[in-house]
């Protein structure tokens, strides 16, 4: 696999799409420039030799921590609705996704 | 002199010798806010009445008993507000206490109030905020840096006895080095993240802004220890931080990175900074030329994996279960682009788009994915470099507070002024900054000392050594 930076520039747009932003054409511009020269600066990465690097969580023996599978006190459905924008009935009131 | 200006050591001998009261503690402190608030906004909202009404109750005799804290905007307090400076959250009331809150409950603190910061911890100079900038309080026209800004600027103008900040890059340290403080970041694991609200998981923790070094290890020790909600957090129970106060650091090696002291730096920031490394020698300490040769690495990588973690975090933000949701909308997915747009700011914005970019396909592998490859190499070096020393003593920040809007313009220019402080969070490292100094226009300068993993004492240690046998930590800003 080619592992080295590709030089295609960022398509904000799309990327906006995929992180659920709604951008102005105005912002959309701005941050294609700003976004372009971090870009251009991260391509410093390559420099580094990264062959054989273990990841953290890769290592042997490594074992993720886990809880006890117990039920513990959480929030009420009152409390966890208190901060909804909308609620009917002891229920988030959501937009409709099924037509 | 006014309560106000007493570090948390004085002021519990005050409250134990029943010299004052923690109400009078409490008013002193409301007074000083009214007096300098209006110039420096460290501030985002307060609960005059309930400090009032803690320090009614108030238990003296509890670690913490009867001392107000501060709280950045982004650790959840049961009942109270918690926007992390983002519209987004405007009106949003956090039902759960953070396990830290509970922890300084339990402990006898009153919590004051909640402090201004960069919208989702993400800047280095408390400008991203949706409430507006707050001002340096050594100087009004200057930054007091981020994202913990509040925080470091209400210790630093005796609006606070003491505060908590996060740190996800810096983000205690630099404005502690900017507002002439003491920040101090545990180590990864140290304290627990539950009612943090979450930017970069990996790299997050929260730690104290105080006064003197030996308040940031008194409130590291109420803070930290296992924490079943926290799966991230160290399983034993914390230590005593503060065990090797007062103990000399002659003989132990400290070591001096060479590849921090390049091209770029303030001169005034370097000329302090040789004056620190001498005193620390005049000391006893044997200070030894070390590398870390991924140093020019660190910005990339940080920007890389925190963006990518961010992206990730701040999806649960979609205006659907709290926070604030776009009136008017026809369908699902422009209720979510329009609440995001509206609601996030450019900064948030910026780093979920990066974010999102090098987690996207045919991009994790050349970006994300090579970036913790790095920050491997990054540990490593750190690994390396305390075979041979104790500790690292760095500046802080490669400048001092710089103009307000100097930077806004140009994210990476702002990105790279964290070049010193970076490198401790991808390593997991505990670091603590303190005042070394000012520069001739009177701007604070922060000398970092960095320690490995768990071993907040060796830091503590050297940073009261310093501070003990110097008098930077007893000036106070010209506020009046």
């Amino acid at each position: 696999m080619d592992h080295s930076v590709p030089t295609v520039g960022i398509d904000v747009a799309y990327v906006a799409g995929l992180a659920r932003l709604r951008l102005s054409p105005e912002e959309i511009e701005t941050f294609g420039n700003q976004l372009e020269q971090v870009l251009a600066y991260v391509k410093k990465l390559e420099e580094v030799d990264v062959q054989d690097v273990v990841l953290a969580g890769e290592e042997k023996g490594f074992q993720n921590r886990l809880r006890l599978d117990l039920a513990l006190p959480e929030l009420s459905p009152n409390e966890a609705l208190e901060n909804a924008p909308q609620q009917r009935g002891g229920l988030f009131l959501v937009p409709r996704i099924i037509e | 002199m006014s309560i106000a200006f007493a570090t948390i050591h004085e002021l519990r001998k005050q409250l134990l010798a029943k010299e004052v009261h923690p109400k009078e503690v409490v008013e002193s402190l409301l007074d000083r806010i009214s007096s300098v608030d209006s110039r420096i906004k460290a501030y985002n909202y307060l609960h005059p009445e309930r400090a009032l009404e803690s320090a009614e109750k108030a238990d003296v005799s509890l670690p913490l008993g009867g001392i107000p804290i501060a709280v950045k905007d982004l650790i959840s307090v049961r009942g109270e507000p918690c926007t992390c400076s983002s519209r987004l959250l405007e009106g949003y009331i956090a039902p759960y206490d953070a396990t830290v809150i509970e922890r300084l409950r339990a402990a006898g603190a009153i919590l004051l109030g909640r402090t201004n910061m960069d919208e989702f911890a993400m800047g280095s100079s408390t400008e991203n905020s949706a409430w507006g900038v707050t001002r340096n309080p050594w100087d009004l026209s200057r930054v007091p840096g981020g994202s913990s800004g509040g925080s470091a600027a209400a210790v630093a103008a005796q609006e606070a006895i003491a505060a908590l900040g996060s740190d996800t890059g810096g983000s205690i340290r630099q404005p502690a080095a900017f507002c002439g403080c003491v920040g101090l970041k545990p180590t990864y694991g140290r304290v627990s993240r539950y009612g943090l609200t979450a930017f970069a998981s990996s790299l997050d923790q929260i730690g104290p802004l105080t006064k003197t070094v030996a308040d940031a290890g008194l409130l590291l020790e109420i803070i930290a220890g296992a924490d079943p909600r926290d799966n991230t957090c160290e399983p034993e129970p914390a230590p005593s931080f503060s065990t090797k106060l007062g103990e000399e650091i002659r003989g132990m090696t400290l070591g001096v990175p060479k590849e921090y002291f390049v091209s770029g730096m303030d001169p005034e920031v370097e000329a302090a900074m040789q004056k620190a490394i001498a005193h620390l020698e005049g000391l006893g300490a044997i200070l030894r030329e070390i590398s870390l040769p991924h140093t020019p690495y660190s910005i990339a990588t940080y920007y890389l994996v925190a963006t990518a973690e961010a992206s990730a975090n701040l999806a649960r933000f979609d205006g659907m279960r709290y926070g604030r949701r776009a009136p008017g909308c026809n369908d699902l997915l422009e209720t979510y682009g329009r609440t995001r747009d509206e609601g996030f700011g450019r900064e948030v914005k910026r780093r979920i788009l990066l974010g999102t970019y090098s987690l996207s396909s045919g991009y994790y592998d050349a970006y994300y994915l090579r970036a913790q490859k790095v920050r491997m190499r990054i540990r490593e070096d750190f690994l390396t470099a305390f075979r041979d020393c104790q500790a690292i003593v760095t500046p802080t920040s490669p400048m001092p507070a710089f103009r307000l809007g100097e930077r806004t313009e140009d994210p990476l220019q702002m990105y790279l002024a964290d070049i010193f402080t970076i490198a401790v969070n991808l390593a997991g490292l505990c670091a603590i900054s303190l005042p070394c100094g000012f520069t001739q226009a009177g701007l604070p300068i922060g000398l970092q000392i960095i320690g490995p993993m768990r071993k907040e004492e060796t830091v503590l240690q050297v940073g009261y050594a310093y501070e003990q046998s110097t008098s930077w930590h007893t000036l106070r800003p010209p506020l009046g």
